[in-house]
């Protein structure tokens, strides 16, 4: 049943306990907060090593009200489907009578670079998990170093000029998979959100949901603006929320009349360097122009 | 006890043979050689209906122990196996799944490591997983390799232990040469491994939280916790070994002595180079020699007390390392042993052996040579060289 | 809070943690600026309990009253409530 209201979400009960360590602020908390809501009490939730697995399960505390695995850095997937296989066997030889939810939250180191062949292995193998990524495009834990799903322009500790190379498409390699169902999200849109998660563990097969998570450590800004952020992404068509299943590819959230680019950079610190640089802030423009252009949104407002 | 017939297995198919009979729920594997026959044939096991598992198959041998440690986290029965490069690759996961207390159980087809690449057996890829808190038996024969999978089981889900198990067997050497193996009835091994849905489990109605973080004030006494369980398992061991050979004959003991009583000189070593050594003992014992060997049966937790009373006596003990630990001063084996000799105040002059590194063979002329070798020892009561390198040319 | 720490062997196997949750730690002592609702204000449309992190806001409810109440003991302040009002009762006061 889609969230038709935010009250029919918010009266979800919580699963995600308050006292964690995260930032202010923190984008990864209230996505794992809203996730856990959708997915429920019958629901295994693992995470790679990362900020939301340290600040979130800091012995002999948890946040987790659900059951809750963490292992490594670069096996989430690999994880979530051994438990997901084992519940599959253990129903069908009759062992256990109740079935779960398998949903992994993973950073985008963990996802995108490192954890990129345990998440290839699980979506090939057709594996009835639900893998989200929260994506703040950097190695935050750790102290903001670049990943391989660092924008272009962006400063990080190692990459200390701005990140020369494009973010890697992980909706496309996902896709590319033949994932039952894959999408992309913001807490702005939290509705939206809300229903992509409901759909993707309905799926009966692998499903894949990137979500964009303003950081405001790693991406330098005030912390009250973690919300209007990931909205301005959507906005400015950086992240336009779409969803793909059985083929179709279908635009979620319409943009008819789009932001500049530099509306949402200038807000962050992160981008400050090239905020003078008109040749920079053209480049990144191109980019949400060609997002634009493949998910029919709309021209820029002057 | 009945009487039943042999089956002609590999060490390998003696291996799937059991996880055949132990209602294994899942089963996640890579394959590698020496160990590839293994996952063949549970694979065919599984396609045929006769074992009723879900086989993972994964892109990566990190991969096969990350699902195996989660399946065990669900409350499954789970199994893998692997090899040399493929062991190394899940070395991180093997000290976390021992330390989350989940008893996962791997056979493992001792092979060398790279560089260079070979696919024979030594002992190169079990000796960097010495400290990863599992729990590691030796077989040396087909049939023990099927025997010590069984008793793997029960050790590993029992209450006092709940720690993984690896199975070693030699590459090629017990992984590929088929030999008569006696199974046990299928309804034997449900009794003596009865399946039992594994307590500490990723369960929604009593949710738990697996893998937490531990700040300075937990880490060291979560470590600790594994590795006390590790070490108090030796009973345990001991006594699935005794309650093993009940049912079927067969008992092996941590350490498997031979003609040690009257020894002069005393061999120690792993693996299916005990064969080889038994058999050379028992040929210079025709001749009048008072020699003695002991196969190391259970490398961790390392047996030492069960040891010690053996070479009591003894005026030289040799020790074989079938690999190498560059830079140290001596082997692994070594090392144990003679650490043990130390704290139990015995000051028989010790001698390390390498050998059969890469598949190279080790023959009994090899083993009469290191005999006598701690024969000199033993006559001056000290030994000026205490490391040699058995077969290396030059 | 200081806690009583226990020895190796008072801890479950495998260090699994199940009872005590993070609520143990009062994260409100990181606060600078505290949110403050005007009730009169308030439409409890709820968009703060849905944004908050933490998460420390909810709805409480009495017979036919609905208020929406923060949870100082957890509320680190981020201002994200503040922010996202869309009728902007929520002032940020300095502690």
């Amino acid at each position: 049943m889609p969230f038709k209201s935010i009250k029919s979400l918010e009266e979800r009960q919580d699963f995600f306990s308050p006292g964690h360590g995260l930032c202010p602020g923190c984008g990864a908390a209230q996505i794992a907060r809203i996730v856990t809501k959708v997915a429920g009490k019958d629901t295994i939730i693992v995470t790679p090593t990362g900020c939301l697995e340290v600040s979130t399960t800091t012995y002999p505390a948890t946040s987790w009200k659900v059951p809750y695995l963490h292992v490594a850095f670069e096996n989430a997937a690999a994880a979530a489907s051994g438990i997901k296989v084992a519940y599959d066997a253990l129903i069908r030889k009759k062992k256990i009578s109740k079935d779960a939810n398998l949903v992994v939250l993973g950073g985008d180191g963990g996802t995108a670079d490192i954890g990129l062949q345990s998440l290839s292995g699980a979506l090939e193998r057709g594996e009835h998990i639900t893998y989200i990524c929260y994506d703040n495009e950097a190695y935050m834990n750790t102290g903001i170093q670049r990943s391989g799903a660092t924008p272009y322009g962006a400063w990080t500790t190692t990459s200390p000029a701005g990140q020369k190379t494009l973010k890697k498409d992980l909706m496309g390699i996902a896709i590319a998979h033949g994932v039952k169902y894959a999408a992309t999200a913001s807490i702005a849109y939290v509705r939206d959100a809300a229903n992509k998660v409901e759909k993707a563990i309905s799926m009966g097969g692998p499903s894949f949901i990137h979500w964009i998570q303003p950081c405001t450590t790693g991406w330098r800004y005030d912390p009250k603006l973690t919300v209007k952020i990931s909205k301005l992404a959507v906005k400015t068509g950086l992240w336009p929320l779409y969803e793909y299943h059985e083929g179709v590819t279908k635009l979620t959230v319409e943009v008819p009349k789009r932001v500049p680019v530099s509306e949402y950079l200038k807000l962050q610190g992160r981008f400050r360097h090239i905020m003078n640089k008109p040749e920079e802030l053209a480049k990144i423009q191109s980019y949400a122009d060609a997002f634009a252009a493949k998910f029919g949104l709309g021209p820029v407002a002057q | 006890m009945k009487t039943v017939e042999p089956i002609l297995l590999s060490g390998n198919l003696a291996a799937a043979y059991a996880i055949k009979q132990l209602d294994v729920d899942v089963v996640a594997a890579y394959p590698i050689t020496p160990q590839t026959t293994i996952i063949e044939k549970i694979s065919e096991y599984v396609a045929d209906g006769e074992l009723d598992a879900n086989f993972m198959l994964v892109e990566s041998e990190h991969s096969a122990i990350s699902s195996c440690l989660s399946a065990a986290s669900a409350g499954a029965r789970v199994f893998t196996s692997t090899s040399s490069q493929g062991l190394l690759l899940m070395h991180e996961i093997l000290f976390i799944t021992s330390a989350l207390r989940l008893p996962v159980v791997m056979a493992v087809a001792n092979r060398s490591v790279s560089a260079p690449i070979n696919i024979w057996c030594d002992h190169g890829d079990i000796m960097p997983q010495r400290d990863v808190g599992w729990i590691q038996l030796f077989a040396e024969s087909a049939q023990e390799a099927y025997d010590k999978l069984i008793q793997a089981y029960r050790i590993s889900e029992d209450p006092r232990v709940r720690l993984p198990v690896m199975v070693n067997a030699d590459g090629i050497i017990l992984s590929h040469t088929y030999e008569p193996v006696f199974p046990l009835e299928d309804s034997e091994v449900a009794s003596f491994a009865p399946w039992k849905l594994y307590p500490l489990r990723l369960d929604p109605e009593n949710p738990l939280t697996m893998g937490a973080f531990g700040y300075p004030e937990y880490y060291f006494e979560t470590r600790y916790q594994s590795a006390k369980a590790l070490e108090d398992s030796i009973g345990i061991i001991s006594e699935v070994d005794e309650k093993f050979g009940e049912i079927s004959g067969r008992k092996y003991g941590a350490v498997s002595p031979f003609r040690c009583e009257d020894a002069d000189v005393i061999l120690i070593s792993m693996g299916s180079i005990s064969e080889t050594i038994r058999a050379t003992v028992r040929k210079l014992r025709e001749k009048g020699e008072k020699v003695g060997m002991m196969s190391l049966k259970l490398f961790r937790p390392f047996p030492f007390k069960e040891m010690m009373g053996l070479v009591k006596d003894a005026k030289a003990v040799g020790v074989v390392d079938r690999a190498l630990s560059p830079g140290a001063i001596v082997g692994p084996v070594f090392n144990d042993i003679t650490s043990a000799l130390y704290l139990s105040k015995m000051s028989v002059p010790c001698v390390n052996f390498f050998t059969g590194l890469g598949g190279r063979d080790v023959r009994m002329a090899d083993v009469r040579d290191m005999f006598e070798k701690l024969k000199e020892v033993a006559k001056t009561g000290v030994a000026k060289e205490h490391r040699f390198y058995v077969g290396l040319r030059g | 809070m200081k806690r009583e720490l226990p020895r190796w062997d008072e801890m479950e196997q495998g260090f699994v943690t199940r009872t005590l949750t993070e609520m143990v730690n009062k994260t409100g002592t990181w606060r600078t600026f505290k949110p403050v609702i005007n009730h009169s204000r308030c439409t409890k449309c709820r968009w703060c309990i849905i944004y908050c992190p933490e998460p420390c806001i909810h709805m409480e409810v009495s017979g036919s009253d609905e208020k929406i109440m923060i949870d100082y003991d957890f509320c680190k302040g981020c201002g994200i409530c503040a922010e996202e009002c869309p009728v902007k009762c929520i002032d940020m006061v300095e502690e």
